[in-house]
């Protein structure tokens, strides 16, 4: 490294740099409190924009940061949500724990999994994590003696948070637990994708030969960062089943997966910030919409993801940023 | 400044009292259905159920005006139903809540029901625990055990001493496969096989040949509406399973009016056990049809629309019956033990279950002036839900 040139400098300099809090990201937590006082009766939806946000940070670690395009997310959503609601079911009911044990249980499979996704690229691994959604639905669809079949896990309840805090009818309980859930999520992910490692993985993305020849080990990367994807996803799936007491096959569906990289590109991949803002307006989208005409809603999903690519392909975030004549 | 602060201050305590009043005149009702999705027909046909209800007894009840604010799911969807119920029930104020046409919405939607102390009425769901998750449901559709078990009684006391069950691999089917094999044995029958088809895109001819090669005396399907119907048709005629040498039982939706056209001549002999039958020859249903046919472009009603009327005909007569009070515990207390004169027939809402108690109908597909027609052969009058209070 050349210290003379400014903009280069020290690598860890510059990590700390890129790391920095900027006044935007504080006023947009601060915003995050809004809805408890503008929005009283929206908390429900706020908690589950939250929810649906940490799951698109969780799918953008992996896919904008690391390049690996998947299209089967929602099965480490629907398995933690699933973890959460079948210890609830068999008698515990504590959330925090509930959602530590569908975090780590998610991971593990996360891990597992990564074995087999390491060794393949391109169309191969959105097939493979096509496939591998479909196999944990279908799973989730014949072993209805654990998972309640088509009909949805019956008699989660999810016991006050700290023996305090009631999941209520408003949603105060709820969107607090998921906001900070969020929060603590979008924490973690900022400190990974600021790092040596973080750098390592965009590394990745631009260049998977030629990071071996630079002496990094891209598989143990890869298997790492997907791994605590898949717990990160397994947390927000949990979160959904606390949140809501329901469970159903639909939290491994297909769409799921799909609708999360939906947002992902409305946002801007390779932004966390993207990430959520892309989850607040498809389900804010989806909500205005689908009360004005619950039939045809989707159509103006559409129309907004075409403008999205055709104008600005790297996201409403990307395209703020170039307003704003920030560099990427 | 203070002015304008003022005259906000005066137009929002304006708008707050009015809506006060607007309140007491009306009655919301919160109707969440998957209108998009998979389910979307479904949803469309229940609503229009709904809309004619209200269409030929006028929006008002008691004295109060009926809204009818929709809510969309995209399901299936527990969370969204759950998510929707909550927010119709602190955002909107409504009354009552109506609809839910699947399941998992209706489960996830009635821990709300519960707390909010509202009437929930489940105009499709049919599994039959559903009534069971809080004291303001009551359901106006139908339960699939209802109606197979029942079949299961029927088919051996008309008869037949060994089946073959061959079912859609969900839980709709694992509930009609059991109910069924439950009352044909409980009578005294035999199940030789059971096979389960996946739900999406199933090659039907590997299971049929299975069918074939243990050569049983009758066949039970159950599959859902859609495609399938005509395709297992095909597959049973391909392999020479017709009636009247292999008796082919099932639950309505095969022999739907829409699947028989694609069906054909394949269909003739099959004999169905539903709680509805768009031909059945009755006045109150020859008008529900008229009625329906010409509002809705032609469609015929099928089990959703006539869950969506008979729901709204409970909502009607419930707050008749309370004069207008539309809390929870009245409008249910009201809905124990109702009983009607519906489209469908005879049914009555059962006091301790808030279940439907109903007519079921043996049907068997005949040609009708040169048309397929399911024609009703036997009836099975004030048939419970055999499985409320089993466990």
């Amino acid at each position: 490294m050349n210290a003379a040139n400014p903009t280069l400098g020290d690598p860890h300099v510059w990590l700390k740099r890129q790391s920095r809090w900027s006044p935007f990201e504080i006023l947009f937590w601060l915003a995050a409190l809004l809805p408890f006082f503008l929005f009283p009766t929206y908390l429900t939806l706020a908690s589950q924009v939250a929810i649906v946000a940490l799951f698109a940070i969780s799918v953008d670690l992996v896919l904008g940061y690391a390049g690996i395009v998947t299209l089967g997310h929602a099965m480490f959503f629907g398995l933690g949500a699933y973890a959460a609601g079948i210890i609830s079911v068999h008698g515990w009911g504590e959330p925090l724990t509930g959602l530590i044990f569908a975090g780590a249980f998610a991971g593990l499979i996360g891990f597992i999994v990564s074995f087999l996704i390491v060794r393949v690229q391109h169309l191969a691994l959105i097939m493979v994590t096509l496939g591998l959604g479909f196999l944990t639905l279908e799973l989730a669809n014949s072993m209805s003696w654990l998972t309640g079949g088509a009909d949805g896990l019956r008699g989660i309840s999810t016991w006050p948070i700290f023996n305090q805090f009631r999941f209520d009818l408003w949603g105060y309980t709820a969107y607090s637990y998921s906001l900070i859930a969020l929060f603590v999520g979008f924490l973690i992910s900022r400190r990974i994708v600021h790092s040596s490692f973080g750098l390592s993985l965009r590394g990745i993305r631009e260049n998977v030969t030629r990071m071996p020849a630079i002496g990094s080990d891209y598989k143990f990367h890869l298997r790492k960062i997907y791994t605590i994807s898949a717990a990160m996803a397994g947390v927000a799936g949990a979160l959904l089943t606390q949140t809501t007491n329901t469970v159903a096959l639909d939290s491994l569906s297909f769409q799921r997966s799909a609708d999360v990289v939906v947002m992902l590109i409305l946002g801007g991949t390779g932004r966390l910030y993207g990430a959520i803002l892309g989850a607040i307006i498809f389900l804010i989208a989806r909500d205005q919409l689908s009360g004005v005409n619950p039939q045809y809603w989707y159509f103006w999903i559409g129309v907004l993801l075409m403008i999205v690519v055709l104008f600005m392909p790297k996201g409403i975030l990307g395209f703020l940023a170039r307003i704003a004549g920030r560099r990427d | 400044m203070l002015g304008r602060t003022a005259a906000v201050a005066m137009l929002g305590l304006g708008t707050a009292l009015s809506t006060g009043a607007y309140a007491q005149e009306t009655v919301k009702i919160g109707v969440i259905l998957p209108y998009s999705g998979p389910f979307a027909d479904a949803a469309n046909q229940l609503q229009a159920g709904i809309d004619l209800y209200i269409a030929t007894h006028g929006d008002e009840v008691a004295g109060k005006k009926i809204e009818i604010i929709r809510r969309d799911t995209g399901g299936p969807a527990p969370d969204v139903a759950q998510r929707m119920a909550q927010e119709l029930v602190v955002r909107e104020g409504v009354d009552i809540l109506a609809g839910f046409a699947l399941t998992p919405e209706a489960l996830g939607a009635a821990p709300v029901a519960e707390e909010a102390q509202k009437l929930m009425v489940v105009m499709n769901a049919a599994t039959s625990m559903v009534t069971e998750q809080s004291e303001y449901i009551v359901r106006t559709s139908l339960t699939i055990p209802q109606v197979n078990y029942a079949f299961g009684q029927w088919a051996y006391e008309n008869g037949i001493r060994q089946t073959y069950t061959l079912v859609s691999d969900y839980g709709p089917g694992h509930d009609a496969e059991s109910s069924f094999a439950d009352g044909f044995r409980e009578a005294g029958g035999e199940i030789v096989g059971a096979d389960r088809t996946p739900v999406a895109n199933p090659d039907f001819s590997a299971y049929v040949q299975r069918v074939r090669d243990a050569n049983p005396e009758a066949v039970y399907i159950f599959v859902p509406g859609g495609a399938q119907p005509a395709a297992i048709g095909k597959a049973l005629s391909d392999r020479g399973l017709t009636p009247p040498d292999t008796k082919i039982l099932a639950q309505g939706e095969l022999t739907h009016p829409e699947a028989l056209d694609g069906m054909g001549e394949t269909a003739l002999g099959i004999i169905t056990t539903f709680h509805y039958t768009l031909e059945r020859d009755d006045p109150i249903n020859n008008e529900f049809v008229e009625g329906y046919t010409s509002a809705n472009n032609g469609r015929e009603p099928d089990l959703f629309s006539i869950g969506g009327y008979d729901g709204m005909h409970l909502i009607y007569e419930t707050l008749k019956a309370t004069e207008g009070d539309a809390s929870g515990d009245a409008l249910v207390e009201a809905a124990k033990g109702m009983a009607w004169e519906s489209p469908r027939g005879p049914m009555s809402i059962d006091p301790e279950t808030r279940d439907v108690i109903q007519t079921v109908y043996i049907r068997e597909v005949q040609e009708v002036d040169g048309e397929l027609q399911n024609v009703i052969i036997d009836e099975i009058p004030d048939v419970k839900d055999p499985l409320h209070g089993a466990n």
